[in-house]
C-alpha cells in the first residue's frame, strides 16, 4: 500500500498494519478458501507455520452428482463459512485481534463459490479493520510448499489439479511466469473422464491411481509432446485414445483388463508431466522443483518425478497429501508475501473465475 | 439500538442504518449488477458519511431471499460474517416482505412478486394492519404465475390486490386479465426494496435473532441438481 488515502477503512487498516509491523510480533494470517467444493479457513504464522487448517469438505455430497455442482457448493459455503473461520481461530488459539491480515482466494474457480469467501473476508476486514489480501488459487498451491520448506529461486512448479495443468517459473517471491499449460483438458479432468469410461466412481484420480498399481502399462497410448521446445500439455488426444481402445475392444467382443488400461493411461500422463518438468527445470537452471495441486497426491507421479529429479540432481519438494488438495493454509502462506510488500486489496475485491496467474504479479 | 440493514437479494442494492426512532441514512441503487463489488464499499461509505464506525453498530438485518441465488448469498455471507466478527445479533428478513413494506397502509392484498423463470414467480400475500405492521396471509412460495393468480382471485375476496416489484411489468397483462378491476399497480419507487424497511422490521424482530452461524439464505427451492437426484432416488 502506498499511502493511506481518504477513506476511513483505508485509514484503519493502515493503522493496523503499522502497529503490527512496529510490534515485531509474528505475523498471523487468516486464510479463507472457497474456490471449489472445500470450505476452508486457516491460521498461518509468518507464511510458514500452520497453526490451524480447517477443511469442511463437501466431497461426499458431490460424489452423488458425479462432479462438483457449483450451486450446491455455493450453498454449503454460506452455511459453513463463519463456523469454519471460528474453528480455525479456536484451534490456533487466536482471536481476530491477533490476526494481521485476511488472505482470501479471489480466482480462479467457481464464481458463485468464490464470492462467498470473498464476501465473508471483506465483511470481517471492514468490521474489524484488518487488512485484506486477494490470493490467486494456483499461487496458493505453489506456496503450500513453503509450509514444508523454504523456497529457493529460480524454481519450477508443476501445478496439476482437476482444473489446472501448468508449469510455472518463479525467480522471486510473488512473481510468476507461465512456461507451459494445457491446451485442452487439465490432467485431473482427463483422469475423471477416463475413470468414468472405466465405470470408476468420481473423483476418478485416486481410483485410477490405485487400479494402475495392479496393472501393467502394456497398451500403447500416445504421448502428446507437441512442438519440441514446447512446455504446453494436451490430454484430450490421450483421453480419446483410451475411449477408442475401449470401444474397439467391445466391437470385437474382447475385454481389456481395466487395470492395464489404467496403468497405460497413467504412464502416458505421468511421463509427459515428468519429462517436461525436468526439461524446464534444467533449461532455467532451477534450484528447486515443486509439485503442487490435487493431482500431486498421485502415487505414480510422486514416485517418477522423485526418481527423475534425483537422477538430474534437482531438489524436489512435494507437500504432504493434506496440503496438495484445496486448503486455506496455502492461501495464507501465499498471502504472506503480499503482506510483507504491503499490497492490500480494497473492499471492491471481486471473484474472477478465469483469473490468470500472471495478472497477479505487478 | 443502531441497526445496519442490507439487501442484495435482487436487482436493487440497498443499505441503511437506523436507530429505534429514525432512519440515519440509506443508499439504494438500481444498477442491477456488481453487488459483490459494491456492497462492502457501499456500507463503508454510508457509515463514513454518518461518522460511524463498525463498532457503533448494535445489530444487523439482511434480506435473506428469495431472489437471485448469488445475490442472496453475497448479502447473507456479508451480514453473518460482520455480525459474527463484531459479536452482535443478526436477523434475516424475507426479501418479499421488504418490498411489501413499501405499501404499508394499503387496504387489500399486498403481493410482491419476483420473476423466477419458466412462468414461475417468488411471491406471497400480505395484509397491512393500519400503518403498524404487516402480516403474511399467503406464505411465501415459488409458484406458476397462472396458479398464483387463480389462488389470489379466490382467496382475496372483493378487495383490491396491489402487485409490487420490478418484474410485475413483465406480467401486467396477465394480471389484469385474471383479476380485472381489482388489480392495482404501484408507482415505480414502490417496486424497489429499501433497506430502511429492513432496518424497521429488523428492529422489531431482533429478539428472534439466532447465532450468526445459523443465518442462511431462504432460496425457496432446492438446487436443481439436488432436486433431480432426489427424484431419481424415489423412482
Ligand atoms: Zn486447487
Amino acid at each position: 500500500m502506498n499511502k493511506p488515502n481518504e477513506t476511513r477503512y483505508r485509514e484503519r487498516i493502515w493503522q493496523t498494519y503499522q502497529e503490527h509491523v512496529r510490534s515485531g510480533q509474528p505475523v498471523c494470517l487468516l486464510g479463507i478458501e472457497t474456490s471449489c467444493d472445500e470450505t476452508s479457513a486457516a491460521v498461518v504464522e509468518d507464511g510458514t507455520k500452520i497453526l490451524s487448517n480447517v477443511i469442511a469438505s463437501q466431497a461426499e455430497i458431490h460424489k452423488r452428482f458425479g462432479g462438483v455442482v457449483p450451486e450446491v457448493a455455493s450453498r454449503r459455503h454460506v452455511e459453513n463459512i463463519t463456523l469454519t473461520i471460528e474453528e480455525a481461530l479456536r484451534l490456533a488459539n487466536k482471536k481476530l485481534d491477533d490476526i494481521a491480515a485476511i488472505a482470501v482466494t479471489y480466482g480462479p474457480g467457481l464464481v458463485g463459490a468464490l464470492l462467498v469467501g470473498i464476501a465473508a473476508a471483506k465483511a470481517i476486514s471492514f468490521a474489524r479493520g484488518i487488512p485484506l489480501i486477494g490470493v490467486h488459487h494456483i499461487a496458493g498451491h505453489i506456496y503450500a510448499n513453503r509450509l514444508v520448506t523454504e523456497l529457493s529461486f529460480p524454481l519450477v512448479a508443476l501445478v496439476v489439479s482437476g482444473g489446472h495443468t501448468e508449469l510455472v517459473l518463479m525467480r522471486e517471491h510473488g512473481k510468476y511466469e507461465i512456461l507451459g499449460q494445457t491446451r485442452d483438458d487439465a490432467a485431473g479432468e482427463a483422469y475423471d473422464k477416463v475413470a468414468r469410461a472405466l465405470s470408476l466412481p468420481y473423483p476418478g484420480g485416486p481410483h485410477i491411481d490405485r487400479l494402475a498399481q495392479e496393472g501393467t502399462p502394456s497398451i500403447p497410448l500416445p504421448r502428446a509432446w507437441l512442438e519440441p521446445d514446447s512446455f504446453d500439455f494436451s490430454f484430450s488426444g490421450l483421453k480419446s485414445a483410451v475411449l477408442n481402445t475401449l470401444h474397439n475392444a467391445s466391437q470385437r467382443g474382447e475385454t481389456i483388463p481395466p487395470a492395464d488400461l489404467a496403468a497405460s493411461f497413467q504412464a502416458s500422463v505421468v511421463e509427459v508431466l515428468v519429462e517436461k518438468t525436468v526439461r524446464a527445470a534444467i533449461q532455467v537452471k532451477a534450484r528447486q522443483v515443486l509439485l503442487a495441486g490435487g493431482v500431486a497426491a498421485n502415487q505414480a507421479l510422486r514416485e517418477q518425478l522423485s526418481a527423475r529429479c534425483q537422477a538430474e540432481g534437482l531438489p524436489l519438494v512435494i507437500p504432504p497429501l493434506s496440503l496438495c488438495t484445496d486448503n486455506a493454509a496455502m492461501i495464507a502462506a501465499a498471502g504472506y508475501i503480499s503482506y510483507r510488500q504491503g499490497k492490500f486489496a480494497s473492499l471492491d475485491l471481486n471473484g474472477i473465475p478465469g483469473l490468470a496467474l500472471t495478472d497477479v504479479a505487478e | 439500538m443502531r441497526i445496519l440493514a442490507i439487501d442484495t437479494s435482487n436487482l436493487v442494492l440497498s443499505v441503511a442504518v437506523a436507530d429505534e426512532s429514525r432512519l440515519l441514512g440509506e443508499w439504494t441503487t438500481n444498477k442491477q449488477k456488481d453487488h459483490s463489488v459494491r456492497l462492502m464499499d457501499g456500507i463503508a461509505r454510508l457509515l463514513e458519511s454518518l461518522e460511524l464506525e463498525p463498532e457503533d453498530l448494535d445489530a444487523i438485518a439482511v434480506a435473506q431471499g428469495p431472489g437471485s441465488y448469488t445475490g442472496v448469498r453475497i448479502g447473507v455471507a456479508a451480514a453473518k460474517s460482520m455480525a459474527w466478527s463484531l459479536g452482535i445479533p443478526v436477523v434475516g428478513i424475507s426479501s418479499l416482505e421488504v418490498v411489501a413494506a413499501n405499501a404499508l397502509g394499503f387496504t387489500g392484498g399486498i403481493v410482491p412478486l419476483f420473476d423466477a423463470r419458466r412462468g414461475q414467480v417468488y411471491t406471497a400475500c400480505y395484509r397491512s394492519h393500519g400503518t403498524e405492521s404487516l402480516q403474511v396471509t399467503l406464505k411465501e412460495r415459488i409458484v406458476l404465475l397462472d396458479e398464483w393468480l387463480l389462488l389470489l382471485s379466490q382467496s382475496v375476496k372483493e378487495e383490491p390486490v396491489l402487485f409490487l416489484g420490478d418484474d410485475v411489468a413483465l406480467h401486467r397483462e396477465t394480471i389484469i386479465e385474471r383479476l380485472k378491476d381489482r388489480a392495482r399497480f404501484a408507482p415505480s419507487a414502490y417496486n424497489h426494496a429499501r433497506a430502511s424497511h429492513i432496518a424497521w422490521i429488523g428492529q422489531r424482530r431482533i429478539s428472534e435473532a439466532k447465532e450468526a452461524h445459523l443465518l442462511n439464505p431462504e432460496y425457496l427451492q432446492m438446487a436443481e441438481a439436488e432436486a433431480k437426484w432426489l427424484a431419481k432416488q424415489g423412482r
